[in-house]
This record gives structure tokens, C-alpha cells and sequence, in this order.
């Protein structure tokens, strides 16, 4: 093997969905036993890459060269005969067969399983020796942590013959324990000379384990340097900074009375990892709390408790009643989101799709989705062109094109659907209103819209959360912004003293100077 | 130029779908009675022929008609709900123990409280047929195909038990019940089809049918025009937004199992208040399964389901008379297409979905 | 007295063990198909086939084992139709069994109608090499010498058909194959996750539609045994149900081999109880009606699914047809 030669190279690589381009023209230099890092946002086409490295979604252009050898890869099968081997984020293992039969699952060697087993046993032995990782072979991998399992993942790249390990976000359900045992077997990897790519958007890691970072935005690569020659905040300002498209004008808020409240919520998931970890927050009318950090920290879960879908495992959710006088325990309720409604909270989910809209139903369905029960003053039948006609006129307010309220709501674009449920939420006259990415996979016109609006709501005294992992927007939009990290809340910044590196550092776990590590 | 072609599709793509897989499942059954030996076009005109070629051959198809508008009804409004409820056969023999009981202890009271106890009876035991197999999926996730399927037997059991050893008439070697009250006979349709010019002769075809159109007009306003059909709509297709909206779906499906129930229990109207007269052992005979095709065919609403009734009842009755005029075939062919139909019209409607709407709409 | 009594188990036993026979091997080939993801409410169309099928060739040809061929020819055929509707076109797996099982219904009696005239089914076979006969293992004539326990071994394990003694070979390969083979992993690992199965290189199409096919056989056998070995010919319907049953015995053997073979005796236990206890006055409750009895397998599922005896647990991925996701 020619030392001169990288591990792996790529040059000028594209991949297109339709006609938007997740990867707009990748070079990349990776050097055998090493550690490299590649860094991004949420959307910057780090997995996409990672699906063309492996053959899972074929590249539509440039080169992939493996050990100087050019190589095209139509599948998995093609990545994994040159050495490549992924872990993936969301493990691919079969829960009720043992570690074993995961690993040698698809490369059994004979149609008997005991000859393979047998040899399989030997080879993964004698693995687990040179790496110096423990796995119980014969456990089911469902009885095992999520550690381990991380381990059998990577068990099953090395059993392969992996020379070039891809780790898609590794760290993400792991403790910090666990984190350092991973690590520590990365650079037992490494000094065997194997190959590593790590993709994560946790800087702080990158900078403990890596010996080379790529930092890629929206598509391509903005940066290619030695960690040591490098620092955590200026990756983030790498990753993260992006020329402000709008120009909101945003006048101090008016504060008034606390409305919601979250007293020391904590959730467990059915894994028994706590998504939310003793989180209190005030929401004040007239005030846009602004939720800023990566997704995956427990903000989906915060929403979710907030609005009702979701019954925390520790904690309350207490909310004033309409008359301001008493507070109102609404933290388990038989039908969460209908007392919420009740109570005036409205919410605009972060995954539209599933819980905002019913794609196949109309727009005017869709316009009556959670606030269709019935009022003392309504008939026993719904008045069909009553719907239409509130619909259309929504549809005018907020410029939802085209006005036709019987089209099915999945015929609208992203942005116009998106205009719908706010529109939608807005319109029920709420105390508050819980937002989640309010303008994922929607078009600038949709977003000052929805921007503008959400601050004359404001103005007109309702509370408003918003979650967001667009840093810019919660910039522009907050009054006061709070970061959350692993399921905590690391940091709130008032609005006039955040700043983009600021933030940037909480969110990715970082204290700021002088203060020791929230971790 | 797109809109207009978009408005064009949308009207299209009811009728032209159901009719494309109907057309399929025809030309398979054909290519059956070539295999036979027999001519395909032959068969068609028998069937047309003994179904719509005369007033009684019209009266028998309306009457079948008319189950199967209670059962396609039945197996919608659970459909709607997210649910496949194959215990519409099971559901209705119950029911018709319920109407039984209205026309054989109940026969003093006037003829239109006797039939509308029968009403609420047929409905009543019909769900309670249902509840079961509706409660353990909604609240334990158990496959409602499964259970509803055993509950088909077990009814058929223990019907068969009940007319076997309960209802029968002393002495009697036929498993049925003794006749109904007179006040429990639904009248005959034979009179308001002589003023339309048509002579039913002797076909059973009664006031069921009218029973029938206005239960399905019922399930069009409870589906589109109440919240609560609002409600189970969203459930059948999203249950997450369905919670976000503050909807149970466990609760919704519940219910809809019930009216599913009680609208096939509703079928003894028209084949025991209306025909036999008294109850039968397995007087359903099969109605159950073809108001699944019925269902799946008129795309789970109400005026398709009628109109899909229509068909099967000139397939049913045709079917009758074409075993009847070529002898080589079987009235088992009938229920080849009725397979065929679920089958284009619900296993793989999705074939046609797609070229389709492609012809119509020029999507990126 | 005791004579009697005695008798009366070995006859019931040998009749649990013949009505056990198609309820095996039909739950088998659920065990197949199901492990793998696809929903196996197809069962009892596939038997039907296989019954008119060999119904019609033992006729025919005037064999048995050409019988048996047809009939799981025709159970294969429509297991593959099944399969390019479920695996290929992505269809509804439950409404497509359906809509199969009905079609069957259908088209046996009507074909039988045309090629044999005899009503809707196919001719009574009389002819001894047109069934499977009933066989004597060796040395039962022995056996027979000394009634206690003799007769277990003479007229419970001997004296059945060569299907039933195939159905019984059957269960220790089937668990083999399953849980000792690749193929078997393979198919377990299909119906629990495919995706992970797809990254780690199996065609998940494949594995499934092999599945099917086998479950195909399997039902080819069960519908054969039912039309030439218990019966003497095809007749519409006659499977009245046992498909669905023995669905039911799988689920109830929480889709493991052994369990699923224990379920289908119980089943047929029950059943052959049923026919022995008709009309018979019991202590305390006096004569229990036969319907009641005979709905007895099915009562015992819908307890089973409402969660009283033991949790389910199927494959994960059943009746999700798998699509590759981005």
C-alpha cells in the first residue's frame, strides 16, 4: 500500500434530489490511521455525503477514490467490498436474534449456521482482543445497552473487513461515560491503522478526538484544517454563520403576566434515557422565549409536554386560568391537546406532516384540525360553505396561494401549508403559542409572512415559545432566548446581549468563558 | 390549462378507477368461462339479461341490492376509521336475532313500532357483535381481522345453536324459527314499482330498500357534514393529528366498530322482516363478505356504495339465472369476481393510481 | 370399566393426532411466511386450491402422489400471485389474502362444476391408490396383541396416512431450518427489521418471496391431506375455517415452532373432544351443546389475542410492506 496514497478522496462530488443539490461539489482528503471529522448544521449534506460515500444513495458526480483507486458504488455491497463500513446513527440491528447472529447476519459463510457461527465466534474473538472492546456474543441485542450496541455496530464494519469507518452522529444517545469509552477505542482503532470518519455536529468532541476536521454548509465544504490548528469556536462560527436575509424590525416587547409555567419537568423514554432533565421555564404574555439549539436536545420533547402530547415522568405543567387567578395543573390529562385548547395554549407541531395536518384532506379540513368540536352556539351539522368561507378568507389574510379551500392540502407547497397551520393556530385567539421550526422547508416570502406576524402577535400580548434550529431566526424574533443541551437548559441570554458565537458554543455544550463545564 | 385538468381528474378519478378494476375483475372471469368452455359474451347477456331483462328479474336485484347497501355501509364507516371489519357475515346473523326477537314478542304492538324496535334491535345486537373485536384493538391492539373473523364462527355457532335448539318449532325438523307476527312483515315495494310501470312479480324486493337509501344518506351526514364523522376521518387516516387535535383514536374506532356493527345487524330487515318472514339458519348467506367488495368498490362512500350494491345485486341475481340457463356454470363464479374486486379495488388499487393521475396532472 | 375408559382416550388421541395433521402443517407455513413479515391470512385460499386441485387430479390419474403434486402446484401458484401483489407491488397484505381466499372459494366449485358435472365438486374417489390410505407401521399387528398399551402404539402412532407421518417429520426440520440455518436467520431477521437486514446486504424481496413459496407447499400438503387422505375429494369449502386456525395456533404459539405444534393438538384435541362429547350428559352441567363446543378453538383465540393467556408478541415488521426509505 502506497503510504502517499489517502485513505480516502474525494473530489468534486455531487449529489442532487430533484433539482436542489445536497451536495454541491465535495473535495475531501482523509489519511489512513486517522481520525476525521466533519462537522456541520442540520441540513449542511453531511449525511448525504455519507449515503453517497456508501453506495446507499449513488453519487450523480465526481470521484471517489479509495486507497488511490477510483471506485463507483451502485450499493452498500459495492462500499463494503473496498473497505468502507458505516454505524449509523439509527442502529441496524435485530433486536431478538444475539450479538453474534447480528454480526455475521448477510455474510453467514454456508448455508449450516453452526460452521459459520463457529468461525465467526473465532474471527470476532480475536477482533475484540486487538480493539480491546467487551461484547457479550451470545446476549439478544435487545437485553443490551445502548452502548454496547454501538459496539456490535461496529463490530459488524470491522467483521467485514472495514479499513475506512464511517460513525454517523456515534454520540448522540450516549452517556458521557459511554462517550469516553467510544472514544478511547477510536484511538485504539486509529493506532491499528484503521481509517475513521466521524460526522457529528458536537464540536466538542471533535476537538477531543479528531486529528482532522471538514466543516461543510449548505452543501459544500467551507473548511478543511487540523483540530490542533483549530477551535471550537471557530468551527461553530464556520457552521453556523450565514448573511442575514431579513431585515425585521423588531421593537422591545412589552412584558405582562406569567401565564405558563414548566416546574423541574424531567421525561424519560421508553429506553430510560432522560429526553428532558429538570426543566423549568416561565412564559410571560407578550414575550417570544426564543428555544435555540441542535436538534436532537430535548426541544422536541419540551414541545411536546407543553402542548399536551407528550405526560412528563417528573415535574408539572401549571398554566393560569383565563381569569388570572388561579394556576391550573394540566400536567396529566386524559386529552392533553384538548385542555390546552380549552385554556388558549395553541401549537404549531415541529413535524408537520404527522401531527399538524391531514395531507390527503382538504385545505379546509385542515383549516378546522383540533378546533372542530362543537360551541353552544354552533347546529348539530357543520355548515360546509361556512368552512369554505372562513377558509378562504385565512387564505387571503395570509396570502396562501392558490385560494381554492377543497384542494388537498398536500397539493400546496411547504410554505403555504405551513402558512395554513399558522394561520390555523393564530386565528383561535390563543394566550400562547408553542412554535416548532416554523420555517423548515419554507420559501423566504412564506417566512417573512410568518415572521411578521408572529411579532404583532406579540405586540398583542399573547406568549409565545418558539423552537428553532435556524440561530437566526430565533435571533431576530426572541426577547429572550434560552439554549438547551441534552435535555437541559445550559443557558438564557437576553436578547440584546446574544450573539451568534455565544450561542453557538452553548448550544454545542460549551460554557461560556469563566463558567466550569455543564457537563 | 393544469387547473382545469386538475378539476377534470378530480371528477374523473371515483368513477374511472372503480370502473378500471371492475372492467379487470370482468375480463379475468371471463377468460374463466372460456376456460369452462363457455362463451364470456353469452354469460354477460344472461346476466343482463335475468337481472334487468324483466320486472321480477329487477325486483330480486334490488332486493340483494339492499343487503349489500347495509353491509358495503357497515364495512365503510369502519374503513374510515382505519379499520378492516371482515365480521359484517358474523355482525348481521347476530343482528338478526335482535329483529327475530322485535317480530316474534313484539308482534302486538303496530306495525311501525314493531319495526323500528326492530330497527334498534338489529342495530343493537349487531354492535354488541362488534364490540368485542372493536374493543380489544382499540384498547389492546389486538388485529381486528383476526378476531373478527373467529367472531364470524362463533356466531355461526352460536345462531346455529339458537335456531337449532331455542327457536325452533316444536316438532319441526327445519332449523328455524317460527313465523313472525304479521305486524312485523315489511311491506312489499310491488305497488310503488306498478306506478313506475314496473311488475315485480314475485321477488321479495320490500320497504328494507327504502331502509337502506336513507341509512346511506345517515352515513354521508354523519361522515361529512357532523364533527364527529370530522373526528373519525382523521383518525382512519392520521391517528398523531388525530391526538394533536385532541381526538382519542382509541375511542374512535371503538365507535365506529359499533355503528359498523349495527349496520350490518340492520340487514335481517330486508331478509327477515322483508322476505323469509321468520329467522333462518345462515340467512345472510355470504352478504357479509360482498359488502366488502361493495366497499372497496364504491371507494367507502355512500353513493358509490349503492351504485356498487347495484352491480353486485345484477351480478348476484344474473348469477342466479346464468347458473340457471348454462347449467356448466357454477352461481359459485359470482364469487370469483366478488374476490377479483377486492382485489383490483383494494389490494392493488394503487396499480392504476398512479399512471393515471400522471395522464392528468404533469407533476415534476 | 377401565376398558372402556382406556379405549376412549386411544380413540380420541388417534383422532387429535389425524385432525392435528392439516392444522400443522398449515400453521407451519404461517410460521414461514409470518416470521418474514407477510401476513398470513392466506392460508386458508391456499389449502382450498391445493384440495381442489388434487381433488381433481387423483381423479384424473388415478394417483395419489400425482394428487399431491397438482395440489401443491396450485397452493405455490397462488402463493405467487399473492406475493407479486404483497412483496412487489406493495399492496395491502390483509386485503389481498382476503380478496384471494374468496376468489378460490369461487373458482373451485365453478371449475369443478364444468370438468365434472357432478355439482360443485370433483368425483368421489374410490379407487384405493387414488388416496392416501391409512398404513400400518411395522409390527403394529403385534402391538395390537396386548391392548394395554399396545394400542398406542398400533392405533395412535400407526395406522395413519403418509401425510400425517410427513406433517410430524416436518415439525423438527422446520424448527431446524428456522433457527439453524441462514436461511432461517435470514427470514427472522427480515420479519423483525428489514431495514437492517437491507444494510447488511439481503435482498429483503427475495427472502420474502421465498418465504411465501414455502408456506405455499407447506398449504399444498395441508389442502391435499384434507381432499385425498381424510376426504374422498373436493368439496366446496371444506376447509371450513382450519386456515384461519390454524393461524390462530401460530399466534398462539407466539410464532414459535414447538408452541405452534402444542396449539394445533390442543386445537384438534378440542375438537375431536367436541365430536365424542356430543350428546353426552355431563356431571353438573348436563349435555353441553356441540356448537358450543365446536366454537371452543375459536373462543380460545379471542381470549388469547385479549391479552388472558400469555402476551403475543409477532414480528415486528408484519404486514408493513417494505419500502426502502430515504
Amino acid at each position: 500500500m502506497d503510504k502517499s496514497t489517502h485513505a480516502l478522496e474525494l473530489r468534486g462530488v455531487q449529489k442532487r434530489f430533484g433539482s436542489i443539490y445536497a451536495n454541491k461539489s465535495v473535495d475531501l482528503c482523509v489519511g489512513h490511521g486517522s481520525i476525521h471529522g466533519i462537522v456541520g448544521e442540520n441540513g449542511a449534506g453531511k449525511s448525504t455525503l455519507m449515503h453517497g460515500i456508501t453506495g446507499f444513495y449513488p453519487i450523480d458526480g465526481g470521484e471517489i477514490r479509495v486507497n488511490g483507486k477510483l471506485h463507483v458504488f451502485k450499493s452498500t455491497k459495492d462500499s463494503l467490498a473496498a473497505g468502507i463500513g458505516m454505524v449509523h446513527q439509527h442502529f441496524m440491528l435485530v433486536e431478538s436474534l444475539s450479538v453474534l447472529e447480528n454480526i455475521v447476519l448477510g455474510v453467514e459463510r454456508g448455508f449450516l449456521l453452526k460452521q459459520g457461527l463457529k468461525h465467526a465466534r473465532s474471527e470476532i474473538t480475536q477482533i475484540i482482543k486487538n480493539y480491546g472492546l467487551e461484547v457479550p456474543l451470545d446476549t439478544k441485542v435487545s437485553e443490551l445497552g445502548v452502548g454496547i450496541q454501538q459496539r456490535v455496530e461496529i463490530l459488524k464494519a470491522l467483521y467485514r473487513g472495514a479499513d475506512i469507518l464511517i460513525l454517523d452522529e456515534p454520540t448522540a444517545v450516549l452517556t458521557p461515560l459511554e462517550v469516553e469509552d467510544l472514544f478511547k477505542f477510536l484511538r485504539n482503532l486509529k493506532h491499528q491503522g484503521k481509517t475513521i470518519l466521524l460526522v457529528t455536529h458536537k464540536l466538542k468532541e471533535i476537538m477531543a478526538v479528531t486529528d482532522e476536521v471538514t466543516v461543510m454548509k449548505q452543501g459544500e465544504v467551507v473548511l478543511n484544517v487540523k483540530t490542533s490548528q483549530t477551535s471550537a469556536s471557530h468551527l461553530a462560527e464556520c457552521m453556523v454563520g450565514r448573511p442575514v436575509l431579513l431585515n425585521i424590525k423588531r421593537t422591545a416587547g412589552n412584558r405582562g403576566e406569567k401565564i405558563l409555567r414548566l416546574d423541574q419537568v424531567s421525561l424519560r423514554d421508553s429506553d430510560g434515557v432522560n429526553r428532558l432533565s429538570e426543566v423549568s421555564l416561565d412564559l410571560y404574555a407578550g414575550e417570544i422565549v426564543g428555544v435555540a439549539g441542535v436538534a436532537g436536545n430535548g426541544q422536541s420533547e419540551l414541545l411536546g409536554v407543553l402542548s399536551g402530547l407528550d405526560s412528563p415522568s417528573e415535574g408539572k405543567v401549571l398554566c393560569r386560568d383565563k381569569t388570572l387567578s388561579n394556576w391550573i395543573d394540566i400536567t396529566h390529562d386524559k386529552n392533553g391537546p384538548s385542555l390546552r385548547r380549552k385554556l388558549g395554549i395553541s401549537h404549531v407541531p415541529e413535524d408537520r406532516l404527522k401531527f399538524g395536518v391531514v395531507a390527503s384532506m382538504t385545505a379546509e379540513d385542515n383549516i378546522r384540525l383540533g378546533y372542530h368540536g362543537r360551541t353552544k352556539s354552533d347546529s348539530l351539522f357543520t355548515n360546509p360553505d361556512r368552512i369554505t368561507e372562513i377558509c378562504q378568507s385565512l387564505m387571503n389574510q395570509w396570502d396562501i396561494r392558490p385560494v381554492m379551500p377543497k384542494q388537498p392540502l398536500e397539493s400546496f407547497s411547504g410554505g403555504n401549508q405551513q402558512k395554513l397551520v399558522m394561520a390555523r393556530e393564530m386565528n383561535a385567539a390563543p394566550r400562547v403559542l408553542l412554535i416548532g421550526q416554523p420555517t423548515r422547508g419554507v420559501d423566504i416570502g412564506a417566512i417573512e409572512i410568518i415572521h411578521k406576524r408572529l411579532l404583532e402577535l406579540r405586540d398583542m400580548g399573547v406568549a409565545i415559545l418558539l423552537v428553532s434550529v435556524e440561530l437566526e431566526e430565533i435571533l431576530s424574533l426572541s426577547d429572550r432566548i434560552l439554549v438547551m443541551n441534552a435535555g437541559r437548559i445550559t443557558g438564557e441570554v437576553s436578547s440584546s446581549e446574544a450573539s451568534e458565537q455565544g450561542l453557538g458554543l452553548l448550544m454545542a455544550g460549551i460554557a461560556k468563558e469563566g463558567k466550569g463545564d455543564p457537563q | 390549462m393544469n387547473h382545469l385538468k386538475t378539476k377534470y381528474y378530480s371528477l374523473i378519478e371515483p368513477v374511472f378507477l372503480p370502473a378500471l378494476n371492475l372492467f379487470l375483475a370482468l375480463i379475468i372471469s371471463s377468460i374463466v368461462i372460456r376456460l369452462i368452455g363457455e362463451s364470456p359474451l353469452k354469460a354477460l347477456h344472461v346476466i343482463w339479461q335475468g337481472s334487468l331483462g324483466s320486472g321480477e328479474g329487477i325486483g330480486y336485484t334490488l332486493f340483494y341490492t339492499t343487503n349489500y347497501i347495509f353491509t358495503g355501509l357497515a364495512v365503510a364507516i369502519a374503513y374510515h376509521a382505519g379499520l378492516f371489519n371482515i365480521g359484517g357475515e358474523g355482525q348481521a346473523y347476530v343482528g338478526g336475532l335482535g329483529i327475530a326477537l322485535a317480530g316474534l314478542f313484539f308482534g302486538a304492538l303496530p306495525m311501525w313500532c314493531v319495526v323500528g324496535l326492530g330497527i334498534v334491535l338489529g342495530a343493537l345486537f349487531g354492535a354488541l357483535w362488534a364490540a368485542v373485536p372493536a374493543w380489544l384493538q382499540a384498547y389492546k391492539g389486538s388485529h381486528i381481522v383476526i378476531t373478527t373473523i373467529m367472531f364470524n364462527f362463533i356466531g355461526s355457532s352460536l345462531m346455529t345453536w339458537i335456531l337449532v335448539s331455542v327457536l325452533r318449532q316444536a316438532g319441526q325438523q327445519a332449523p328455524e324459527s317460527r313465523q313472525f307476527a304479521s305486524t312485523a312483515f315489511l311491506p312489499s315495494l310491488k305497488r310503488l314499482f306498478l306506478t313506475c310501470g314496473i311488475d315485480v312479480g314475485q321477488s321479495p324486493v320490500n320497504a328494507a330498500l327504502i331502509i337502506a337509501i336513507l341509512f346511506a344518506v345517515l352515513v354521508w351526514v354523519l361522515l361529512w357534514r357532523t364533527r364527529f364523522g370530522y373526528a373519525l376521518r382523521v383518525v382512519g387516516i392520521n391517528p398523531s393529528a388525530a391526538r394533536y387535535a385532541g381526538i382519542s383514536p382509541a375511542s374512535m374506532m371503538f365507535s365506529a366498530m359499533l355503528i359498523s356493527g349495527a349496520l350490518s345487524g340492520c340487514l335481517g330487515l330486508n331478509e327477515l322482516m322483508g322476505s323469509q318472514h321468520r329467522l333462518t339458519l345462515d340467512f345472510p348467506a355470504g352478504a357479509g363478505f360482498i359488502g366488502i367488495a361493495v366497499a372497496l368498490m364504491g371507494r367507502n362512500n355512500p353513493v358509490g356504495i349503492c351504485i356498487a350494491s347495484l352491480l353486485f345485486g345484477i351480478l348476484v341475481q344474473g348469477g342466479g339465472e346464468l347458473a340457471f340457463e348454462m347449467p356448466h356454470i357454477s352461481h359459485a363464479l359470482v364469487v370469483v369476481i366478488q374476490g377479483l374486486v377486492i382485489l383490483f379495488c383494494g389490494a392493488l388499487e394503487q396499480l392504476f393510481k398512479k399512471p393515471l393521475r400522471r395522464l392528468f396532472i404533469n407533476e415534476p | 370399566m377401565m376398558l372402556t375408559y382406556y379405549t376412549f382416550i386411544i380413540l380420541l388421541l388417534a383422532a387429535t393426532v389425524r385432525v392435528a395433521t392439516p392444522l400443522i402443517l398449515a400453521s407451519f407455513a404461517g410460521l414461514y411466511s409470518e416470521r418474514s413479515g407477510v401476513v398470513a391470512l392466506g392460508l386458508e385460499g391456499m389449502m382450498l386450491g391445493a384440495a381442489f386441485g388434487s381433488g381433481c387430479a387423483a381423479a384424473l390419474y388415478h394417483s395419489a402422489w400425482i394428487g399431491l403434486m397438482v395440489g401443491i402446484l396450485v397452493s405455490v401458484f397462488i402463493a405467487f400471485i399473492f406475493s407479486y401483489v404483497c412483496v412487489f407491488k406493495h399492496g395491502n397484505q390483509v386485503v389481498a389474502a382476503i380478496a384471494l381466499n374468496i376468489c378460490i372459494s369461487g373458482l373451485a366449485p365453478t371449475l369443478a362444476l364444468a370438468w365434472f358435472n357432478e355439482g360443485n365438486q370433483t368425483p368421489v374417489l374410490t379407487e384405493p391408490n387414488q388416496r392416501f390410505l391409512d398404513i400400518s407401521l411395522p409390527f403394529s399387528y403385534l402391538f395390537k396383541k396386548h391392548p394395554f398399551p399396545g394400542l398406542i402404539y398400533s392405533d395412535v402412532i400407526s395406522g395413519h396416512s403418509v401425510i400425517l407421518y410427513m406433517a410430524m417429520v416436518l415439525v423438527p426440520v422446520s424448527a431446524f431450518i428456522l433457527y439453524k440455518t441462514r436461511f432461517g436467520l435470514r427470514i427472522r431477521a427480515v420479519g423483525e427489521n428489514p431495514h437492517a437486514a437491507d444494510t447488511a446486504g439481503i435482498s429483503v424481496k427475495r427472502i420474502r418471496t421465498q418465504a411465501i413459496m414455502i408456506s405455499g407447499v407447506l398449504s399444498g400438503v395441508a389442502g391435499t391431506y384434507l381432499a385425498i387422505a381424510a376426504g374422498s375429494g373436493f368439496i366446496p369449502d371444506m376447509t371450513a375455517g382450519k386456515g384461519y386456525l390454524a393461524l390462530a395456533a401460530l399466534i398462539f404459539g407466539n410464532w414459535k415452532p414447538y408452541r405452534a405444534l402444542s396449539a394445533c393438538l390442543l386445537f384438534a384435541f378440542t375438537d375431536s373432544l367436541a365430536t365424542r362429547l356430543q350428546g353426552v350428559d355431563l356431571p353438573v352441567v348436563g349435555v353441553i351443546p356441540v356448537q358450543f363446543i365446536m366454537a371452543l378453538p375459536y373462543v380460545i383465540t379471542v381470549l388469547l389475542l385479549a391479552g388472558f393467556v400469555a402476551r403475543p408478541e409477532p414480528p415486528k415488521s408484519i404486514g408493513i410492506p417494505y419500502i426502502k426509505e430515504s
